[in-house]
């Protein structure tokens, strides 16, 4: 008796097995989403006092969660750092990823993935010291710049200054709180990283206000979910969610409406909200528990990155298609 | 002829040779250099010191419900530390993401473990073997069961919710037990006349020293994942810990080695003519002796260990500095408290290891045969 006890103990904390092919089954099993996020980005995926876990990537989680379980707050979060987030999803210890990757050819292509969408649209930007009193990227002609060793911001920053015909003086830091304490200690005139990082880097400043993010943005960064290669009811769920958010926003539902607007006679949101959830594998009501739980991709961003919150960033890019960003989801019907 | 026969009473030393003064002559004012030198840091002290207790004592802000307490109106830091940073999420830095209903368990554990601990600093306890070998064989199933949970109706907290200091604790704790345990048998073989026990204990040892644990932690999370049937998943503090015990093991088997190479030979012969068998003889005479001669080492192995244990956040465990470093260093609502949380992380280490060595010295004393000289 003892020993099985003791063995069993040993097993059940060790060991636990999932079957790979269908992650819909699985997750629905288990009852509960488990959700490759980032140790720690503020407004991405940052965990609150109590312990719960917020942000835009956090967010579609959620929506994945709602749309499959009826249960946004079904999720297990797996923090992940940078390294060791693609081996996760590969071996399963994850249902799907979310946590600020860039998708690009060589991930898509060669690690056995797949990137479901896009859920912020960042690239690299600069901050500079307003008592520089430059409102141009292209007047920074001869400035010091800080810069975080080995990424591939250095590579861009030099392609920007060679295109453009300027010079600068790099100052390379090992890590981001190092670069922004040399920005702060007055070691050069800007600091670039990219942009969604530059605003929470901003506030990190002991005065804030005396620099400025430019509008310029030279390189981009598409971040999005990422589910595993080779199960495409998955990967078409993981992106559905996604694009019920973002289109959800263009029929104007949001948490606080959907209640009344679910007896809408507007054609689009009747079809949005009914009769598509067996295609996917999913009941009817899975765009509208994402919207009620999650809420569409506007409030989404408002609240974790956007004017609810301390960073405060525009919509630049992320605003819809239709009021002058690239946010462009096709439609549910 | 004068003959004086009282002895003429003690007069107090010249003034320059003892007091304050006399002192302050030589040992901070002998020669020009000397002297140079002493304004020199004391100049340094003033200019580090007033500010350093200004900024972390008088014009901090010790409580606060939002650290907008800590910013002046237009947004700017306060010029003084903002503890509230640490002392508003502290259950946090305490115990991670263990749910706050359930935190009764790693105290409980905690506190039974203080209580079989001390009678273990008294002389007079009686039975010192029994308890001590409770509190290495039988306490961690307790404790593990506790804190994880799933037996006895209480609800499973899944490693991955175990953080902060608590986890420090566990991982230092756990690896301290194995390592040793692995790391004297690991030195015993090691000086076997066996050849296989021997080659297989050298062979052991030389690898896990020879990789740093960075790589070792890297691959228990990263690479191993990859090797295992797919869809095998495995705890990844369970992976953590093993790299962390068995890459110690190396460490302390080498430790103990040389205690047991600076037994005299005369020992492991007396032994042996005694016709104690080769446990009896180690456990008996030798390892006893040795393991008084390595205290030092061993508590400077379990030090390092204990500061190692911050690595586990390149593998996205929270142990105390992670969760100061990326859980309360990416909240919007706290950002740019990052000296602060460092400062408190630091702190903590240093009272920790400061009092291990505390102890260990005490240890040394009290386990003094006055082969010292």
């Amino acid at each position: 008796m003892k020993k099985s006890f003791l063995l069993g103990l040993a097993t059940a904390a060790i060991f636990s097995t999932t079957a790979q092919a269908g992650t819909l089954e699985d997750v629905k099993k288990a009852g509960v989403l488990k959700c490759g996020v980032s140790t720690g980005l503020g407004g991405f995926s940052a965990a609150d006092d109590k312990g719960n876990w917020k942000g835009l990537d956090v967010d579609v989680c959620r929506a994945v969660a709602a749309a499959v379980l009826g249960d946004a707050s079904k999720v297990k979060y797996n923090p992940l750092t940078a390294k060791e987030r693609f081996t996760a999803l590969q071996s399963g210890e994850i249902d799907m990823l979310s946590r600020n990757t860039t998708w690009t050819l060589t991930r898509d292509g060669s690690l056995g993935l797949n990137f479901a969408g896009v859920n912020y649209y960042d690239g690299q930007g600069f901050m500079v010291t307003k008592a520089l009193g430059v409102d141009s990227a292209l007047k920074l002609d001869g400035a010091a710049v800080c810069i975080q060793a080995g990424t591939t911001t250095e590579l861009n920053l030099a392609d920007y200054f060679k295109a453009n015909n300027m010079k600068y003086k790099a100052i390379t830091f090992d890590t981001s709180d190092q670069t922004i304490k040399g920005f702060e200690s007055g070691r050069c005139d800007m600091l670039t990283s990219d942009q969604s990082q530059l605003y929470s880097l901003r506030i990190k400043l002991a005065k804030p206000d005396t620099a400025i993010v430019l509008p310029e943005v030279i390189s981009k960064e598409p971040l999005g979910p990422v589910v595993r290669q080779g199960d495409d009811q998955w990967f078409n769920i993981v992106r559905w969610s996604l694009n019920a958010m973002i289109n959800a926003e263009e029929l104007g539902l949001t948490s606080k409406n959907i209640k009344e607007k679910k007896d809408s006679k507007d054609p689009a949101i009747g079809r949005m909200l009914g009769g598509q959830g067996e295609k996917l594998g999913l009941d009817d009501n899975w765009s509208a528990n994402i919207i009620e739980q999650v809420g569409n991709y506007s409030e989404s961003f408002e609240r974790n990155v956007g004017s609810g919150s301390p960073l405060k960033i525009g919509r630049g890019l992320n605003a819809l298609w239709s009021k002058g960003g690239i946010m462009y989801a096709p439609p549910i019907r | 002829m004068y003959v004086t026969d009282k002895i003429l009473p003690e007069l107090p030393a010249p003034s320059n040779s003892k007091g304050l003064i006399h002192w302050f002559k030589v040992n901070l004012f002998n020669g020009p250099f000397n002297t140079l030198f002493t304004l020199l840091a004391a100049f340094l002290l003033y200019k580090i010191i007033p500010p350093a207790i200004e900024w972390a004592f008088i014009d901090a802000t010790w409580f606060a419900d939002s650290s907008s307490e800590c910013k002046l109106e237009n947004g700017d830091r306060k010029d003084g530390a903002c503890w509230a940073f640490i002392t508003n999420r502290f259950d946090q830095i305490m115990y991670g993401f263990y749910p706050e209903e359930e935190r009764w368990r790693p105290n409980l554990a905690g506190i039974m473990l203080v209580l079989l601990t001390i009678p273990l600093f008294f002389k007079k306890t009686p039975k010192k073997a029994w308890l001590g070998g409770f509190i290495l064989v039988i306490f961690p199933f307790i404790a593990f069961v506790l804190i994880r949970g799933g037996y006895f109706g209480l609800e499973v907290v899944d490693t991955g919710k175990w953080g902060g200091l608590m986890l420090t604790l566990i991982i230092s704790l756990v690896g301290i037990l194995f390592a040793l345990l692995f790391g004297t048998i690991l030195a015993l073989g090691r000086r076997s006349s066996m050849p296989i026990v021997k080659s297989l204990s050298v062979v052991f040892i030389e690898f896990w020293r020879g990789v740093p644990l960075i790589t070792v932690l890297f691959m228990s999370s990263v690479m191993l994942p990859l090797f295992l049937p797919e869809g095998t998943t495995f705890d990844k503090l369970a992976r953590a810990m093993i790299g962390i015990i068995l890459f110690q093991s190396a460490y302390v088997a080498e430790v103990v080695r040389g205690g047991l190479q600076a037994i005299p030979k005369g020992q492991y012969e007396a032994a042996a003519a005694m016709g104690l068998s080769y446990w009896k003889s180690m456990f008996l005479v030798i390892l006893p002796q040795a393991m008084k001669l390595v205290i030092p080492g061993l508590v400077n192995t379990f030090i390092a260990l204990f500061k190692d244990t911050t690595l586990v956040l390149i593998i996205g465990l929270f142990d105390l500095l992670a969760i100061i470093e990326n859980v309360l260093g990416s909240d919007n609502a706290w950002l740019g408290f990052h000296t602060e949380g460092l400062v408190f992380a630091a702190f903590v280490f240093w009272m920790f290891c400061f009092s291990l060595s505390r102890y260990s010295m005490a240890l040394e004393r009290q386990l003094d045969t006055g082969h010292r000289n």
